[in-house]
Parts: structure tokens; sequence; C-alpha cells
């Protein structure tokens, strides 16, 4: 299992990566920490003609305070996530959801951008993105953009990054203090999975799900069964309301929707919503 | 495409197709075969080296990735005749039998112990989640990590 | 002061941790080309054309080659199944599973074969699946047209029509023995290099040189003089190594058409379809007793799938008829099988091998009836126990178990488990109606080891220097006998275990073998190093007393550093480097083991679940085991054993089946979908020591390799039950998935209709 040939192109900055793109069009893909990329590229399910790798650019490799929020580069990767004394204090679901991800060889290599810009809905962080309310910063010929998570998500493994672009910076908002939870249901510990709930209680209650659709998702029936006053166990109750779950290996769509209804009410117990 | 990553403690030098997986480079290029591959789809972590310090899966990184990087495998940890305290561990506890995820297994293990010093069974357990190791039961290896925690020296590498 | 019993350290360890083991894939072996196979995407379709003009044209093609090319016999199989059933080397009309090889590219090196592959163009003309064996019965879909039906072969029932007279209670039920993936770490792998003067020799990742060697022969049509097979490092086997394949027996016929050396290594993709499955039973069974408890009769019927092409697998129901009565003295017992080909992978040995379908049947069985009748399953099980003074013992089928203590068994493990203490917390967590509820599952099990495979060859010789030689026919891949057989030689000669040198796993070196297989290779292979160590002694004594100018019944040997002396002159003594100087032809001797029979290991396992009632997972907390193999060599290396049974018994049981959409294709072709247990689903296990020797062979030692499997499916399948009993649920498929027990949670809380 060996990806088809490709051409390589090692970027030395993001402007450099950015021109490589501009040059190859849709022909290229972002290499970042590789983690979702390679292995389908090995099974030759993704089969670009050209690899910008971005993986090594320190320069978006950070967790900083920004005021009102945690400014996060692109490159920043899991197990940095995992071990920011920042994170834990001012978002502590990100840390904790980012050290549930794969396997720690996975943590090492893979990236918040790189799992972000993937799109995939049965990852866990862009459901945790979701829950924060997280801003992401995407770079590309025009200039830089703010793109706020909701407006992120596009479709199945798409996202809002055109193919000339890039995420750089992902701004997660301080919640130091929140009631938070990050429930993901697995088979085994390293799989992906089956379905996952990211929740932050701070005021208003964020809240949404892993791989119930193509794309990760906010559990709005629920926010909005909150807002009007809602018991946890009532708002949990239509957390698959609007949602379309697949069927796989793993689980069918009813699984899912029950799934997604036991562990919103958990996590909305946890997190004290 | 050219490529210079140091691989315990020598620095290399290659020509190599962008798309050579890095555990092939180790096995084919440089000649080092204790890293094995055992699954497709960064599943099994018998392919598990250091890079620049942490565990990685050889078989879901590219050798071009690497340039630059220092990588260490199970062939320099033991010296001369003395085995590396996780080596040691595994061999008094018997957390090996056919051997084939044992190069993986050891260095997920010795990258397991730098972030966890004094591990729990149960953060060892979850710490080996991506390595999988059909003889063992998995019984005598974290038996064999737990064991290693104590011991001196076994969050060291000497590349 | 024997050095048999004692925790010694595997000698095998130091190269496996320090420079890694030499696998196939790890030969150095120079000017190596690079095959890879082309493989059926449909499960079942009639070839109209293979397209590989575009392959042979790719970078580094050396050769393209179809089965129209391949000049040999297609492998048939047993001589009791239609032979019309023979597997073709490459597919060329019909191809009967995903994953069948059609096509082998040969290239100079790996990547360039992938690349070839995908220039291979296959025209199918798809022909309807047949997955499920029940199915496959009904012969609507037929694999083999000239066989004209479905059905491999058979063992009929007896056809009793009052099997159950007399029984106040009877409980039928169908349940299935999934289909898995044995999942070596290391796949199959061959290796082939034909040297000027025509002679083969070749690289197997196998768990029996000498059987490789002589599939070559008989399906290659090789000469056994050019042959010289070699098993290396072998990364696990588990019984899918035990036989060889089209693929890895094709290695060599490809280096001589080529005319250079080739290598075969499958990927993991490849090895989950191609490497054979193990499992896959359709069991009805039919348990009937008292009310206090007697079990009186019990019929297992069996429909056994074989895969497309019937291997070993379809010969498996043989071994579990012959346990089919498990531990238990049942009065009136019958069994039939039947086994049927179907469009998958062919099924082979997978540790245990038709006995943990025999375990799993009469266990749940077992606990079926206790359920019925409201009895605790330890009290039925201690009420149909074969009694410990009853052995020898022969089964209703014939079987003649050695020895056993099945109370015991049961006694230990439950007082170890405290086995009153948990049903206590169950009482209370139901009381409470705890989220998370407590499930205790039994087994009681015996198994048969070595079974059908009588000998094994062993020899012993002593070097120039005193060092001890063992050539031994048993081919290890992770038991680690380099060291127990070193152990059994040098407790025999008074040598240390580091100066005997172990050779196995190379037809030139060793003249007979049958491998490691079975659960056999103490009992056989270290019984043949033993006696042939003895024969070795025996002549050292004559020797050493012409050497002495004494009377051989005069010598005596010091197995304290291994001398002989006269005895009362301890002082002049002669060690082994001056008996085999002395020695006109040497001092050595071969032993060719026959006969001796298998022998019985039986064991008790407790499994304590929990389940979470709103998801339905399951978390196993607890695996306690008493698996008792007779004498044990080395505790070390047994426990080694038993705990990777456990593992793979826990597997079956809760995460592991190989599964295929209605198509017949496989889902679960990667080890992401495959769900291979790791270290976090599972818990630390709790093993008890437990030795009832058995007095077929001097060692007192039955086998140890496969207990744990067998033990831990059905403890820990029951124990899922047991959590939910008191909802009324009396079986719980396996694996046991979370959507799986969830389902069977919520059809037993709903409202009773009709």
């Amino acid at each position: 299992m060996i990806p088809a040939p490709f051409d390589f192109v090692r970027a030395s900055s993001v402007d450099d990566a950015l021109a490589a793109l501009a040059e190859h069009g849709d022909e290229a893909k972002l290499l970042a920490g590789g983690h979702s990329l390679l292995p389908l590229m090995k099974l030759r399910l993704a089969t670009p003609a050209v690899l910008v790798d971005v993986g090594h650019l320190g320069e978006l490799s950070y967790v900083e305070d920004g005021g009102d929020h945690a400014a996060i580069g692109a490159l920043t990767r899991h197990r940095a996530l995992e071990t920011s004394d920042l994170l834990r204090r001012e978002a502590p679901i990100l840390p904790a959801a980012a050290a549930t991800v794969g396997d720690p060889q996975v943590r090492h290599r893979g990236t918040l951008g790189g799992s972000l810009a993937h799109g995939d809905p049965a990852s866990d962080l862009p459901a945790v993105a979701l829950a924060l309310r997280a801003t992401m910063v995407v770079r590309g010929p025009q200039g830089e953009r703010e793109v706020p998570a909701d407006e992120f998500f596009r479709g199945f493994l798409e996202t809002a990054v055109g193919p000339d672009e890039m995420l750089t910076e992902v701004r997660v908002p301080k919640v130091a203090g929140a009631g938070w939870a990050f429930e993901k249901f697995t088979r085994r510990s390293q799989d992906w999975a089956i379905v996952g709930v990211a929740a932050v209680h701070n005021g208003s209650t964020g809240v949404a799900l892993v791989n119930m659709g193509p794309v990760p998702l906010r559990a709005t029936a629920v926010q909005a069964a909150l807002a009007a006053g809602a018991t946890a166990a009532d708002a949990a109750a239509v957390a698959d309301e609007g949602m379309d779950p697949s069927a796989d290996l793993h689980a069918d769509a009813d699984y899912r929707r029950h799934l997604a209804r036991v562990l919103v009410r958990r996590a909305l117990e946890r997190a004290g919503a | 495409m050219h490529v210079s990553p140091t691989v315990n403690g020598t620095t290399q030098a290659h020509d190599v197709e962008p798309r050579l997986l890095l555990v092939h480079y180790l096995r084919d290029v440089v000649g080092l075969t204790a890293t094995n591959v055992g699954c497709d789809t960064s599943s099994c972590g018998a392919c598990t080296v250091l890079l620049d310090g942490e565990s990685v899966k050889s078989c879901t990184v590219l050798a071009v990735q690497a340039d630059g990087a220092e990588i260490v495998t199970v062939e320099a940890l033991a010296r001369d005749d003395e085995l590396h305290p996780v080596q040691q561990a595994f061999r008094e506890n018997h957390g090996l039998q056919c051997g084939y995820c044992t190069p993986g297994m050891v260095m997920a293990a010795l990258s397991l112990l730098r972030e966890h010093p004094d591990p729990t069974e149960e953060e060892v357990r979850e710490g080996l989640e991506g390595n999988l190791c059909r003889c063992t039961g998995y019984h005598n290896i974290v038996k064999a990590v737990l064991a290693a925690a104590g011991m001196p020296g076994a969050t060291g590498v000497r590349a | 002061m024997s050095i048999l019993g004692n925790r010694v350290l595997r000698r095998e360890d130091p190269k496996f941790l320090t420079t890694g083991g030499t696998y196939v894939d790890d030969l150095p072996i120079e000017g190596a080309l690079w095959v890879t196979y082309v493989r059926s995407t449909m499960a079942h379709a009639r070839l109209l054309g293979i397209d590989v003009s575009e392959a042979r044209q790719a970078p580094g093609v050396v050769d393209v080659i179809t089965g129209a090319d391949v000049d040999l016999a297609p492998l048939a199989p047993f001589p009791f199944i239609p032979q019309t059933m023979a597997w073709p080397w490459l597919a060329t009309e019909t191809v009967r599973f995903v994953g069948e090889p059609i096509v082998a590219i040969v290239t100079e090196d790996r990547y360039q074969g992938e690349d070839a592959a995908e220039l291979v163009f296959v025209d199918y003309e798809p022909l309807p699946a047949v997955i499920d064996p029940v199915e496959a019965l009904q012969g609507d879909v037929v694999l083999f047209p000239e066989a004209g039906t479905n059905v491999a072969t058979g063992q009929p029932a007896a056809g009793a029509t009052d099997l159950f007279e007399g029984c106040e209670v009877v409980v039928r039920r169908r349940i299935v023995n999934q289909r898995v993936a044995p999942c070596p770490l290391e796949g199959r792998a061959a290796a082939a290099v034909w040297s000027d003067d025509g002679r083969l020799t070749m690289w197997s990742s196998s768990q029996s040189a000498h059987g490789t060697r002589d599939e070559l022969v008989n399906r290659v049509g090789l000469d056994p003089e050019t042959v010289r097979v070699i098993a290396p490092d072998v990364g696990g086997g588990f019984g899918a190594k035990v036989a060889n394949y089209p693929e890895d027996l094709l290695v060599p016929w490809i280096a001589r058409r080529v005319g250079r050396p080739v290598k075969w290594v499958e990927s993991r993709s490849e090895s989950m379809v191609g490497l054979g499955h193990g499992r896959g039973q359709v069991q009805d069974i039919e348990i009937g007793g008292t009310r206090d408890g007697r079990v009186l009769a019990y019929r297992l019927s069996v429909v056994q799938n074989a895969g497309a092409y019937p291997r070993i697998g379809s010969a498996l129901p043989m071994m579990t008829r012959m346990m089919v009565d498990g531990v238990y003295s049942i009065p009136r017992v019958e069994f039939a099988s039947t086994s049927v080909v179907t469009n998958m992978t062919p099924t082979v040995a997978y540790r245990g091998a038709g006995r943990p379908e025999a375990t799993a049947a009469i266990e749940r069985a077992i606990d079926l009836f206790a359920a019925e009748i409201g009895m605790g399953p330890a009290d039925v099980r201690r009420r149909n126990f074969i009694p410990k003074d009853a052995f020898p013992y022969t089964t209703s089928v014939g079987t003649v178990y050695d020895s056993g203590d099945y109370d015991r068994a049961l006694d230990l493990v439950l007082e170890a488990a405290d086995y009153e203490a948990l049903r206590k917390e169950q009482e209370q967590r139901r009381e409470r109606g705890d989220v998370v509820q407590l499930g205790i599952g039994l087994c009681v099990y015996v198994e048969i080891t070595a079974a059908g495979t009588n000998g094994e060859w062993g020899a012993v010789e002593v070097l120039p220097d005193g060092r001890i030689k063992v050539r031994t026919g048993v081919s290890p891949h992770g038991q680690g006998h380099v060291t127990s057989i070193s152990m059994i030689a040098a407790e025999r000669l008074g040598v240390a275990v580091d100066d005997v040198e172990v050779v196995y796993g190379d037809t030139d070196e060793v003249l007979k073998g049958v491998g490691t297989v079975a659960s056999r290779s103490i009992q056989k292979g270290g019984v043949a190093v033993h006696r042939a160590a003895g024969e070795v002694l025996e002549q050292a004594k004559k020797v050493a007393a012409d050497l002495l100018e004494a009377n051989p019944d005069d010598m005596v040997f010091d197995p304290v550093g291994g001398r002989f002396h006269v005895a009362g002159t301890p002082a002049l003594a002669k060690t082994w480097s001056d008996l085999a100087a002395a020695a006109p032809g040497g001092l050595t001797a071969a032993v060719d083991l026959e006969g001796g029979g298998p022998t019985f290991p039986f064991g008790a396992h407790v499994a304590v679940v929990e389940v979470d009632m709103e998801t339905g997972k399951v978390w196993l907390r607890r695996l306690v085991a008493v698996d008792d193999a007779g004498r044990i060599l080395n505790p070390m290396l047994a426990e080694g054993q038993v705990h990777g049974g456990l593992a793979q018994g826990v597997a079956q049981a809760l995460f592991e089946e190989v599964r295929h959409d209605e198509d017949g294709n496989p889902v679960t072709t990667n080890l992401a979908d495959y769900a291979f247990i790791s270290a976090a689903e599972l818990p630390s296990f709790e093993t008890i020591h437990m030795e009832t020797p058995t007095p077929v062979n001097e060692l007192g030692a039955k086998g140890i390799g496969e207990s744990g499997t067998i033990g831990a499916t059905p403890a820990v399948q029951n124990a899922v039950v047991d959590a939910l009993a008191h909802l009324g649920v009396r079986h719980v498929p396996m694996p046991a998935t979370p959507q799986t027990v969830w389902r069977v949670i919520i059809e037993a809380s709903a409202p009773a209709t009709g």
C-alpha cells in the first residue's frame, strides 16, 4: 500500500506555500501532519499530483494569548494542544478532546489546522471548534479573512478554505471556568468516534456533534431547547433532530441517533447546562 | 529528492522518490530492518520510531518529511551487550513472543515513559492503544512498561 | 535441582529487542524481484477478459503471469471433498471470493508492483454471491456447477428421534460462532532462490517448513532432493500459516520462470482477504434434562462455512465433534455437521480450530439450560461434571480424555474471583437500577491437543566442545521453543541452557518435522528431544566406561556439570567434550516419535463485565482463568501462551468479526475497520496455577497454546448475557458490539406483544 507518485514541494514559509498552491491549483494538496491525507493516499483513494509540505513551518506552531481568545497556529500538533497550559486554563475542552484523537503517535504528528481543514465529520476537533465558537483565520492571494466555525464546514470533506488558500490560525474564545464536556463513543480506544459530543456551557451553551451527518454539526435543536429553558434531559431528547447520520460498519442510523441523545444528555449534565 | 535525516546518530544523505515512506527508507535505503510494517492504515504501530524525540508511525510519514529530523529506531537503544532498560524490562517480563510488534512496541513504550514517567496501568494501556500485538494479550507488555518506569535511564537514548 | 518448572528467560529475546527478528521481508536476497498479486474485486464472477497489456509496459515490470501461463494442476482439496472444488493457482474462468489472485506481476521493486497492478484491467461478468452458509446449503447459487452442490463434506447425525425422551426441559437455540481473522502481525511472505546447480531455497512465513516442502513436492511437482525450505523468524501464525496458499507456493515457480530470485510479502489489506479466516459455524443447539439440573441429552448440529475453496476449515467440525460433550457426562449426545462453500475467503485453522466452537456451544447450552430451570450456572455445571475418578474417560463420541479434575478447576476459579461477592454486587446494582450493570460469566472447558498429528522428530548431538546441538521438527513462531527445548536437553544432559543450540525450521538441517500446530510442540517435539537426549546419555555412559575402564553399570552421571565418573571416584570424571572426542561415530541420537496420542488440557474461566445499559457498551473488567495443561516446563512461557489466548478469546466475544456486505464484498479489510483488540480494551488477567499431569507422556505435559482462547470466549459471552439476565435476556450474539447489545436491551425492554 504505497501512494501513487506525486511531486513534492517543501514550502519555506506560508507565502511560499500559497505561491505553490497558486501555481499548481487543484492538483495540489497541502500536507501538514499527513495523518488524514497519507492514509488515503496509501489506499490510493486520494491521488494529488503535488504535495505542498507545510508541516515543519514553525511560524504556524504556537498557542498564544490573544486577549479575549487563545490564538492557535494551524500547524500546532495535537500533543501541543494537550499540554498547553494556556488552553488547559482558558479552553480546557480543547486539550481534553485533543488527547482522545487517534493514538499518541497520531497526536505527535497530526495538527489542529490539518484536522479542521480536512473537514471530516468523524473527527473530534471540528465539533470542539463549533462548540467553542472558534474563528478560523484563512490566508490566500487576497490576504487574510476570518471565518466563524459555523460557516467553515461546507460539505463532506469540504471547508471554506479555497484551493489557493490556507488555514493559518484558529482563535478560540477564552472560557475559563465554563462547564464543558467532550463525550466520545468508540468501540476501541484508537477508533474514530461512532458519535461524539462537545458541549461548552458559558452562559449560553454550545453543543456540536461528531459523525452525525456529512459535516461536523452544531446541535441547533438542543441549543434552542436549552435557550427556551428545557432541562438537559429534555434538550437531549432532540439531539438528533435535523441530523442525517450515516450507517456504517459500527452503527446504523438509528443507533447513532440514540447515541446522540444519550451522549448529549450526559455531556449537558457534566457541563452543568 | 534529496533527504538528510539523522538516523540513530548518523547523518544520512540520499536521493529518494517523494512518495517513499519513512519506514521503507529506514528498511530498504538505510538498511535498518528491525522496524516492521504490520498494516496499511496507521493502526498497528509496528513501524513506530522516534522522530525528534516523539513516537510516530513511520508508515505514515514520508521520508522527505523527515529531512533534517532526528530519527531513532530500536537498533539504537542497546549499548554493546547491555540492553536499554525498556528492552530489559520487556525481556524480564516476557513482553514479547513472535517479536514482530516488538521494535515498534518498545519505541512506543519509550515515548510513553517520556511523557508519563510514572504511569498507572490505565495510562500504559491507553498509551499503547496504537500498538497492536497478537501474541501476548498485552498483559506482560503492560507489566514490562510499568517495570521499566522504575528503572534508571528508562527514558534516555544514546542517539 | 531440575531446571524444568523454572521461569527461564527467553534466549530468543535479545535479538528481537535489539536488531529485530529476521522475517522474510528482512532477508537480504541479492537481485530479488518483487511479486505483486492482482486480486478479484468481486465475490463471484465469470472472467470475460484480463487485459495486462498496459501493465506489461509499466516501469520495472519483468513479467506478468496469468492463470493461462501456470502449467500446474489446481490445488485439489482433501480426498473426501468433491475434487471439482479445486483451487486454481490464478483464476482463469471464475472468481469465487474477493481477494482471489488473478494475475502475478513481477517487478524490480515493490512500489513498481503496486503501480503496475493498477494497470491490469479485469472484465467481470458478475454472478450472484452466496455469503450465508445456511443459504448456501439450499444451493440456489452453486459455486462449482460441476459439483452440483455447495456441500463440501459432512458428518451425518444418527438421527435418534428419542434423544430427548425423559427430559422435563428442552432448550433449543441457533447461535453463530462468527468468522474471525487470525491476524498474525506479520502477514504471509515467501522468497525463492534457485541456485545454478538446480536447487531451490525457499523461505516461507510458515508454521511448518517441512509441510511447505511437501506441498512444493506434491503440488508444484518439485523433487524433494532439490528443495530446501526455511521458516525464518515468523511473525505469528495462529493456525492460519499451517497450510500453504497458492500465492506462496507459486513463488518458487515464478522464480524459476523469470530466472531470478523473487520475494513476495503481502500487505495487511491483502492479508485480510487472502490469509484464511477462522471459525464460521452456525450451530443449532438442543439441550434437555431434569428440573433439578441433570442434563440428559444434547444435540449439536453445525453448518460450517468453508469459504470458497474447501481447506482445513471444512474438516474442523471433526474436531468440534470430538469435543462435543465438553466437561460433562451426558447420557445421550448427538452431533451432525455439514460444511458448505460460500463466496468468501477459505476457512482455515485459527487458534483452537474446531474446539472453541464445541466449547462455545456446550457452554452456552449449559447456561441456557440453567436459566430455563432457574438454577445457578455453577451449580448446573457441578451437577454434570465428569467426576475426577472417571479418567481415562470415554465420551459419547468415543474421545478418551486422559486426566482431569473439573470440580477443582471450578472451585479454584470461583474462589479467586470471589464469586459470591460478585453476585452480591450484581444484585445491588440491579436493585438500584444502575446504568452500568455487572455480568459474571463462567466457562469450564476441556480441549484436545496434539490431535491427529502423532509424531515428531528430534535429534541430539554432542559437539566436540561439549556443547549440545538439538534438531527439532517443531517450527516455533513466538512460543519460545528455543528456550523450552534447550531446557529439556540441558536438564537431561547436565549442561547449561545456553550451551544448547536448537536448530529448527530448515528442511536441510532437520530430517523430518510436523511443525508447530495443534498445541503439540512440547508434548511431541519436547518428548522426542527428551528421548533422544536419553539415548545420547546411554551412549555416553558406555564411552565413559570404556575410557575409565569400568563396567557401564558402575558409571554415575552427575547432572550438575554433566560429568560421568565411576561410582565412588568423582574426581576422575569425563566431560561431554572428552566423550564426544572418544566416541567413534560421535554421540548422536535421533528419535522419530510415534504414538502417544493426544492430551486433554482443561480449565475454568470467570469473566466479569460491565454493561452500559443506555449505550450497550461492554467493558471486560476481570478475567480469572485456571488453565491446567499438565506439568509445566516454563511457567513464564506457559502464562504467555495463556495471556495471548485469552485476549484472542475476548476479542471474538466482544470485538472481532469478518463482515461482508450482501454482495459479498468484505468490509473489514484493514485494521481500522477490523476491530483487532488492543491493550486499552483489556484488563490484566488473573491466572491461577493448576497442574494435573498426563500419563500419556513422560514429561506429563499437555498443550497450552490454545486453551486460553477456548475458555475465554464463552466466559465473556456468558458474562454479557448474565449482565442482561434480569431483563429476561438469554442470549447475545457475538461479537457483543455496543449496537448489538443495545438492540438486545431494547428488545428485552419492549413491552411484550401478541
